[in-house]
C-alpha cells in the first residue's frame, strides 16, 4: 500500500499539468470568442477549387 | 375604412414573389415581370449582384432561410475618411511586419453565412491579409497591407456585400474586459481542479468512515485535502473574501458575506483538525462551493458586459461626408468632422443633413422623423432651421452650418443618452435582499446552536456550530438568480427578444407604467395610402405621374396602385410643397393639396368635400386627384396602425400595466391613434425628444417602474432615462444602444410576450430561492441536532445546487403566447 506515497503525488502532479494547460489556453485567447468558431466550423468543407478556374480572383479586380 | 383599403390589403398579401436576397415579400410595384431575380429593395439588389459577381453564391446555401430576414443595407458611401491620417491615428495600429490592423464594427452581420462571406474577403480584395469575425460583438479584426490597398476600398467592398462598417471605438475597454474574462475562467478552472481532486480524496476518507484506514494514509489524504483547499481559498476563493470585506465596509450585506464566513470558518476548523489529527474536515464541500459560486458569478458578469457593450454603438447618426460649397461655387467633399460654423453645404435629394444650420437656398421637404417622430415629411424653405440627422427628400438645397458634432441637437441628445445610462442606479436583486436576512439568521442560529450544545455536551459545541455555518453556505442561493435569468434570456432570444442584461427582467415582472411611442411602434412608421375614393381607371394615370416623383406620398401612391401596364407621362411638373401635374395619354392629371387642385377644378363637388372631411376626421392627409380639370379622386395618407396593437394593449392593461402614449407627431394625429387603440391613460402629442425625457423622468421619480417603448433616435434619451427601455423592430441604432431590451419581431405582440415571460422568470427566481432556503433549513436542523458529518454535507450541498439548476433549465419562461 505504501506505493500510494508515490502514486498519489503523481496523480496530483498530473492534475497540476492539466491546470497549467488550461491556464495557457485561456491566456492565449482560446476562450475569448466562443460563438464564431462554432459557425466557422461549418465553412471548411467547401470543395477545393481546381487550378484553372478561379472566378473569385478574376472578378475581384473589376470590383467597384 | 373605405373599400379601397380592403382591396389593397388583399392584393399585397396574395402569393407574391419573395426577395432573392433576404426572402422578404416584394412589394407589387417593385416586381419586374421579366427579371430573373426579384428584390424587395435596392439594398438587396446591390448586395445580391455583388455576391454573384464575386462568385460567392454559396452564401445562400449556408444562410438559414428560417432565420429572421433582414433586408440588406447598401449605403453607397465612399468611406473616404477611412484613409484620413487622423482616422489612422485613432483606430489603426501598425504591426512590425508593416501591416495595418484595425477593428471594425459591422452592421447587419447575424448568421453563419455572414461569417463565411466576410472571411472570404482576402480572396476578393488583393491586399487584405486576414479578417477575423467575432459575431458576438459584431466585430471584425482586419489586417491589410496599406501599400496594396486602401482601407476605404475594403470598406466599400464590405458595404457592397451589405455590411456597412464603422470604426470600433471600444478597443481599450474591450481589452480590459477580455482580460477580466480570462481571469474569471482561470479562477473557475483552478477552483474546479481543486474541488474535483479534493472530492476524489474525500471518497477514500468516506470509505475510512466505515472500514477504517491506516493512520499514515489518513494523514496523507487529510494533509493533501488541506493543501488543495488552501489553494482554492487563497487563489480563486479570494474574490469572496474581498467581496465580503467591501460589503462589511459599506454595511450592506450581500451574498459574499455568508459565503466568506463559511469558507473562512470551515477552512480554519479543517486546518486545526488536520494538524490535531482528529475531528471532521469539510474541504470537499468548501471547494465545491467555491467552484459553483464562481460559475454563477461568471454568468452574471457576462450579462453585465453585454449590457455595457451596447453604449459603444452610438456614433453613426450623421453622414460621414458632406459636400461643402466654396466661395467660387466649387463643390468639395469633406469629412463631417471637418465642417465648421459658417460653411455652406449642398444637400441633394436623399442626403441626410450633416450639421445643424439654416437653409439658405432652395426649398425641399424633409424627413424629420429621426428627431420629431413625425411621420409626414415637412416642407422647409429659405430661412428655416435644419437639424443634423434629418433627411432631405425632394430637391437640392444649400444650408449654412451653425453647429456641428456634439453641439448639434442630435449630439446633445446622444450625450443625454450616455449620461442617463451612466447614472442609472443598479437594481438590488431579489437574491441579494434575501441574502441580507439570510446572514443575520444563520449567524444567530449558529450562536444558538453553540449555546445549546454548551449546555448539552460542551466539548462538541464548537464543532456543531461550525458544521452549521459550513452546511448553510448559500451555494444554491447564489446560483438561483443568475441561472434563472441566463436561461430566460436564452429562451427570449429564440423568440426575437434580446436582453442586454438581467436587470430589466425583475422590473418588467411587476406592473408599472408603460409609455409607447407612436410612430414606428404603434404604427408602421411610413406613409401609406389608407383611404381612396375615386374611379379605378384613373389609377394608371396617377401611377404614371407619381412614378417620376421622389416624395413619400408619391411612392405610397405607386405602391398602392401598382399595375402591370405602365404608362409613360409626356410631361411632369412639380410644384414644391403643393403637388404635381402631368400629361399622360393625352389627359391632364393634377395631384396635390386641396388649394392646389381646387385652383383648376374650382369648388369641389359634394362627394369630394365629404371625402376630404372624412380624411381630416381620421387624421389623414387628404390629397386630391384631378383629371382634365375635373375632380376624379380623393386619397387619404396616413401611417397605418400595427395590426395587433389594439389586442396587445388590452392584454397589457389586463396584466395591470397602465399604458400611455407619447408621440412627437401632431396632437390631432396622436389623439386619433390613441382613440383607435383604446389608450385612455396619459397621451401626449407634439412631444420633442427633450419633452419625452421630462415625462419619463417625472414618472420615474414617482416610484413605479417605468417602461419606455420606442424606435427612433428621438426616443433614445427617453429610453435610457426610463427604468427599462424597450426598442422595437426596425429601430435606429441609437435607440438600440439606449434600450435594455430589443424586440426583433415586428408588431406589438412581443411586448406581451416580454411582460409575461419576465413575470414567469421572476416566479422561477422566487422558486429557486425558496428551494435553496428550504435545503438550508433542513441542513441547519440536522446541524442543530448534531447529525451532520462531512459525508452528509457533501451529499446535500450538490443536491441543492443541482435542483436549482434543473428547476431553472426546465422552466418555461419565455414562450410565444398561444392564440
Amino acid at each position: 500500500m505504501s506505493v500510494l506515497f508515490i502514486v498519489f503525488p503523481l496523480a496530483i502532479l498530473l492534475a497540476v499539468v492539466a491546470v497549467i494547460a488550461f491556464i495557457w489556453a485561456v491566456r492565449t485567447g482560446q476562450y475569448d470568442d466562443t460563438d464564431t468558431p462554432a459557425m466557422r466550423i461549418l465553412h471548411d468543407d467547401e470543395p477545393v477549387r481546381s487550378e484553372g478556374d478561379s472566378p473569385t480572383t478574376d472578378r475581384s479586380s473589376q470590383n467597384p | 375604412m373605405s373599400a379601397g383599403l380592403g382591396s389593397l390589403a388583399g392584393s399585397s398579401r396574395a402569393g407574391h414573389p419573395c426577395c432573392d436576397h433576404c426572402g422578404l415579400p416584394v412589394a407589387p410595384a417593385l416586381i419586374e415581370p421579366n427579371a430573373e431575380a426579384q428584390f424587395c429593395c435596392s439594398g438587396c439588389r446591390v448586395v445580391y449582384e455583388a455576391i454573384h459577381g464575386y462568385g460567392l453564391t454559396r452564401y445562400y446555401e449556408l444562410k438559414d432561410r428560417d432565420d429572421e430576414s433582414v433586408p440588406a443595407r447598401f449605403t453607397g458611401s465612399d468611406y473616404r475618411r477611412y484613409d484620413d491620417p487622423a482616422f489612422r491615428e485613432l483606430y489603426v495600429s501598425r504591426s512590425s511586419q508593416g501591416l495595418d490592423t484595425t477593428a471594425l464594427y459591422l452592421e447587419g452581420m447575424h448568421c453563419a453565412a455572414c461569417v463565411w462571406l466576410i472571411e472570404k474577403l482576402p480572396q476578393l480584395v488583393d491586399g487584405v491579409v486576414e479578417i477575423r469575425v467575432e459575431i458576438g460583438r459584431q466585430m471584425a479584426r482586419l489586417t491589410w497591407d496599406r501599400e496594396r490597398v486602401e482601407l476605404s476600398r475594403i470598406a466599400r467592398v464590405l458595404d457592397s456585400l451589405g455590411y456597412s462598417s464603422h470604426p470600433y471605438r471600444g478597443t481599450r475597454r474591450e481589452r480590459i474586459r477580455r482580460l477580466e474574462n480570462r481571469r474569471h475562467l482561470i479562477r473557475i478552472g483552478v477552483a474546479g481542479a481543486c474541488a474535483g481532486n479534493v472530492m476524489l480524496i474525500a471518497f477514500a476518507l468516506y470509505g475510512a468512515m466505515f472500514s477504517g484506514m491506516q493512520p499514515e494514509f489518513r494523514a496523507l489524504f487529510r494533509w493533501a485535502s488541506l493543501l488543495l483547499a488552501l489553494i482554492a481559498l487563497v487563489w480563486p476563493g479570494r474574490v469572496f473574501l474581498t467581496g465580503a470585506l467591501s460589503s462589511m465596509r459599506t454595511r450592506v450585506m450581500h451574498m459574499d458575506v455568508p459565503v466568506a464566513v463559511a469558507l473562512l470558518v470551515g477552512t480554519l476548523w479543517g486546518a486545526t483538525n488536520t494538524i490535531r489529527g482528529v475531528g471532521e474536515i469539510y474541504f470537499e464541500s468548501l471547494t465545491a462551493v467555491i467552484f459553483l459560486l464562481l460559475i454563477g458569478r461568471w454568468i452574471q458578469h457576462r450579462q453585465q458586459w453585454s449590457a455595457h457593450d451596447a453604449i459603444e454603438l452610438l456614433y453613426r447618426l450623421t453622414p460621414a461626408t458632406a459636400r461643402q460649397v466654396e466661395a467660387d461655387g466649387a463643390v468639395r467633399e469633406l469629412p463631417v468632422e471637418a465642417l465648421e460654423t459658417g460653411d455652406r453645404v449642398e444637400l441633394r435629394a436623399g442626403d441626410s443633413v450633416p450639421a445643424d444650420g439654416v437653409l439658405v437656398m432652395g426649398s425641399s421637404s424633409f424627413d424629420t422623423s429621426l428627431l420629431t417622430g413625425e411621420s409626414r415629411p415637412v416642407s422647409l424653405s429659405e430661412g428655416d432651421r435644419l437639424h443634423a440627422g434629418t433627411v432631405n427628400l425632394s430637391s437640392r438645397v444649400e444650408m449654412k452650418v451653425e453647429s456641428t458634432g456634439d453641439d448639434t441637437r442630435v449630439g446633445r441628445l446622444m450625450a443625454l443618452v450616455e449620461r442617463f445610462a451612466r447614472e442609472r442606479p443598479p437594481v438590488v436583486q431579489l437574491a441579494d435582499r434575501v441574502a441580507h436576512y439570510f446572514v443575520l439568521i444563520v449567524l444567530a442560529w449558529a450562536v444558538a446552536v453553540a449555546l445549546l450544545w454548551l449546555w448539552l455536551a460542551p466539548e462538541r459545541a464548537v464543532e456543531h456550530a461550525i458544521a452549521l455555518l459550513i452546511v448553510t453556505c448559500p451555494c444554491a442561493l447564489g446560483l438561483a438568480t443568475p441561472l434563472a435569468i441566463v436561461n430566460a434570456i436564452g429562451r427570449a432570444a429564440r423568440l426575437g427578444i434580446l436582453f442586454k442584461g438581467g436587470q430589466p427582467i425583475e422590473l418588467l415582472a411587476r406592473p408599472g407604467t408603460m409609455l409607447l411611442d407612436k410612430t414606428g411602434t404603434l404604427t408602421e412608421g411610413r406613409t401609406r395610402l389608407v383611404f381612396w375614393r375615386g374611379a379605378d381607371e384613373i389609377k394608371p394615370l396617377v401611377v404614371a405621374v407619381e412614378q417620376q416623383v421622389a416624395h413619400p406620398m408619391a411612392q405610397a401612391f405607386v405602391e398602392a396602385f401598382a399595375t402591370a401596364d405602365s404608362l409613360r407621362p409626356d410631361r411632369v411638373e412639380q410644384v414644391h410643397g403643393r403637388g404635381v401635374s402631368g400629361d399622360v395619354a393625352g389627359r391632364r392629371v393634377q395631384i396635390g393639396s386641396c388649394p392646389y387642385v381646387s385652383s383648376s377644378v374650382g369648388s369641389l363637388p359634394t362627394w369630394g368635400r365629404q371625402a376630404v372631411e372624412e380624411c381630416i376626421d381620421k387624421a389623414l392627409s387628404p390629397v386630391l386627384v384631378a383629371v382634365d380639370d375635373r375632380l376624379a379622386g380623393v386619397a387619404g395618407f396616413g401611417d397605418p396602425i400595427v395590426d395587433d396593437a389594439r389586442d396587445s394593449i388590452a392584454e397589457l392593461e389586463q396584466l395591470g400595466w397602465s399604458i400611455g402614449m407619447i408621440s412627437g407627431d401632431h396632437p390631432a394625429v396622436a389623439d386619433a391613434v390613441a382613440e383607435q387603440l383604446g389608450i385612455d391613460g396619459r397621451r401626449e402629442g407634439a412631444a420633442s425628444p427633450e419633452r419625452k425625457v421630462e415625462v419619463v423622468r417625472s414618472l420615474v421619480g414617482a416610484g413605479e417602474s417605468v417602461v419606455m417603448v420606442g424606435d427612433g433616435v428621438n426616443d433614445a434619451a427617453a429610453l435610457s432615462a426610463a427604468d427599462v427601455g424597450v426598442a422595437v423592430h426596425g429601430g435606429a441604432e441609437a435607440s438600440l444602444a439606449a434600450a435594455d431590451v430589443y424586440l426583433r419581431r415586428p408588431g406589438t405582440a412581443p411586448l406581451v410576450t416580454l411582460v409575461r415571460g419576465s413575470r414567469r422568470t421572476l416566479g422561477v427566481i422566487r422558486r429557486n430561492i425558496v428551494v435553496s432556503v428550504l435545503y438550508n433549513l433542513i441542513t441547519a436542523s440536522l446541524a442543530t441536532a448534531g447529525m451532520i458529518n462531512p459525508l452528509i454535507a457533501a451529499i446535500l450541498m450538490p443536491i441543492s445546487s443541482l435542483s436549482v439548476v434543473l428547476l431553472s433549465y426546465r422552466s418555461r419562461t419565455f414562450e410565444t403566447e398561444g392564440r
